[in-house]
């Protein structure tokens, strides 16, 4: 999306770009271009704007015969004035202020470690073992996570009794059933972390590292002056990508909580898909989810404008 | 803790030869613990899936847990036969590789599109069709939903491969149009030259020498139609449920039949891990989306 625009800039392209076709039908662009960003039109674009049709009205599914009448902004300020709507997006913001460092952090140990000399088959094998996380189904991360974190056989609580730790109800008490989320995200998702920083650690020249362990003994001097340029870029990526994965969050919690105990782990995906189909407001829950949408995009915007402008 | 880890493997670096190299050695049984460690956390919670599968009921609910026993099979049985996770493997095998499928159709022209010609709004529509990634699944399952409704496409597997293209059609485009690039210009002129039609040059010379990032990313928009619950939870509801939504369905009742849950578990995720070891080069670069190159 940011670096991926930026052509390699070959004599050919440079002579087409002097020419500035434009996209109209006697160009094979067009044709070539149509049947996808037609379908995209269609799948990704019609139903925004039924979504935005419908967050005017009332459509309450469990009760069509009241019809479907116009409601102006009426849901918009149900939304606005709904504590819960608040509450809901105030633990995903939380849940990304805490597990997304976490993640950063973790992953660029993995990468450091991945990245060190020595060891190949160990370092392998560990580069290996990272794609487990990543390709583990979402919904079943969350299953995976009731398992582990079973009051009364749960894995989780086995291993903490040899620090002395006594067995926690770790889905039945809010505050940890939080924690339990965030550490099933954070195993998921710090290996993601970790290639994107082992692939920036891998454009640091050979020569600038040798240079200044040369210099210098301190890993976190050469981390700093020599590693961070090039991790600058895909910390960047990092940060886009999961804050909006964040804001999508809802298979994994879906298996492992299902937004409880209460509401200590309903996120904002959650509570919208609560609204619209085990309460059964449509409208409603179509204003919530256009405001998502424009939050999704604001956050992004703001991301590219306050932090990749700064790093290209 | 990683910084404090960090620094105790700078520890120990003097001058000095006889202690740098115990300091050496030192830090080399750090870098090898940390990336035990790795190793470990990354496996283990797979690890455990798989061995729950295999467990009986009373050895998966033991505690302390058991971690030698007899494995059996029992559950992937009754999983697959009894709880019918079959169909809905099947059903999840219809829907991704149809979409899939429909994705390389409509994803690798336009990514050839945009991989040679110029036009205005270029870098827009290339930023419409990647920012298809950041939206939540919730925000078009809404509306989706009263559209099927509507069509009376509720349950079935045409309206999930629909809506999976809102991913699928993405990753293809994204991926696609990397791999067209390197492909070399001067075969498309030569081929222009001898008067074969665009549509030619695309067909005969640029697919074929692309097909191996189109396979990578055919294998991506598999994974992802494959991984998603929210959709298929929505628009489903026997007919056509995928197998994450299978596994969700074992959620009601009071005793929970853990080994048929992780039996199920395991039948998902180990195709999707196997696949994605397949790509593992470049997941890095399927998984962003062009947010980093």
């Amino acid at each position: 999306m940011l670096n991926g625009t930026v052509q390699r800039t070959n004599p050919a392209t440079a002579a087409r770009k002097r020419a500035r076709l434009r996209l109209w039908p006697r160009s094979p662009a067009f044709w070539f271009l149509f049947p996808a960003v037609f379908a995209l039109a269609v799948i990704g674009i019609y139903p925004l704007l039924v979504a935005l049709y419908n967050s005017v009205h009332q459509y309450r599914l469990a009760d069509l015969e009241a019809g479907t009448p116009f409601v102006g902004l009426d849901n918009y300020v149900a939304t606005f004035a709904d504590a819960t709507f608040w509450q809901a997006l105030g633990r995903t913001m939380l849940f990304l202020c805490l597990t997304l460092p976490l993640e950063i952090a973790l992953g660029l140990f993995a990468a450091l470690m991945l990245h060190r000399s020595g060891l190949a088959w160990m370092r392998a094998a560990a580069r290996v073992s990272l794609v487990i996380p990543m390709a583990t189904t979402y919904a079943v991360v969350g299953l995976i996570g009731r398992l582990i974190f079973n009051r009364q056989f749960g894995v989780a609580n086995y291993l903490l009794s040899f620090f002395g730790v006594p067995p926690q109800d770790w889905l039945g008490d809010p505050t940890l059933a939080y924690v339990s989320v965030m550490i099933m995200d954070v195993w998921q998702w710090t290996p993601f972390c970790a290639l994107i920083l082992l692939a920036g650690l891998t454009m640091v020249p050979k020569e600038a590292e040798e240079a200044a362990r040369l210099e210098t003994r301190k890993r976190l001097t050469i981390l700093w002056h020599i590693e961070r340029p090039y991790l600058l870029p895909g910390l960047t990526a990092i940060l886009i990508l999961r804050s909006a994965d964040m804001l999508k969050m809802f298979d994994a919690v879906y298996t492992m909580t299902r937004g409880g105990p209460g509401a200590a782990t309903e996120f904002i995906s959650v509570y919208i898909e609560r609204i619209g189909f085990r309460l059964f407001d449509q409208g409603l829950a179509s204003a919530q989810a256009m405001l998502l949408l424009v939050l999704t995009i604001v956050l992004s915007r703001l991301y590219i404008r306050y932090i990749y402008r700064e790093v290209a | 803790m990683s910084l404090s880890l960090l620094g105790l493997l700078t520890i120990g670096a003097a001058p000095r030869s006889h202690r740098a190299r115990t300091g050496r050695r030192r830090a080399t049984i750090w870098h090898a613990l940390a990336l035990l460690v790795i190793f470990l956390s990354s496996v283990f919670p797979f690890y455990w899936m798989v061995t729950t599968s295999l467990k009986k009921q009373a050895d998966a609910l033991a505690y302390p847990p058991v971690w030698r026993f007899t494995p059996t099979l029992e559950h992937y049985i009754d999983a697959l036969f009894t709880h019918d996770v079959a169909g809905s493997l099947i059903n999840s095998l219809i829907v991704a590789s149809s979409t899939t499928v429909l994705a390389i159709l409509l994803g690798t022209p336009a990514a050839y599109a945009l991989a040679r010609y110029e036009f205005r709004g270029k870098r827009d529509l290339w930023f419409w069709f990647i920012s298809n990634r950041m939206v939540s699944p919730v925000v078009l399952a809404v509306p989706f939903f009263l559209i099927a409704t509507k069509l009376d496409l509720i349950d079935t597997h045409i309206v999930l491969i629909l809506l999976y293209l809102t991913f699928s059609l993405p990753i293809v485009v994204w991926i696609c149009t990397d791999q067209f690039r390197n492909v070399p210009i001067e075969l498309d002129e030569a081929a222009r030259l001898d008067g074969a039609s665009p549509w030619r040059v695309f067909w005969k010379i640029n697919l074929p020498l692309a097909m191996p990032g189109i396979v990578v990313s055919a294998i991506f928009a598999f994974i992802f139609s494959w991984n998603d619950l929210l959709y298929a939870l929505v628009l489903t509801r026997d007919n056509a449920a995928t197998s994450p939504v299978a596994a969700t369905n074992y959620m009601s009742g009071y005793e929970l039949p853990w080994g048929e849950i992780m039996a199920t578990g395991t039948l998902i995720v180990l195709p999707m891990v196997i696949f994605a070891l397949l790509v593992s080069g470049r997941l890095v670069q399927g998984l962003t989306m062009g947010a980093v190159k």
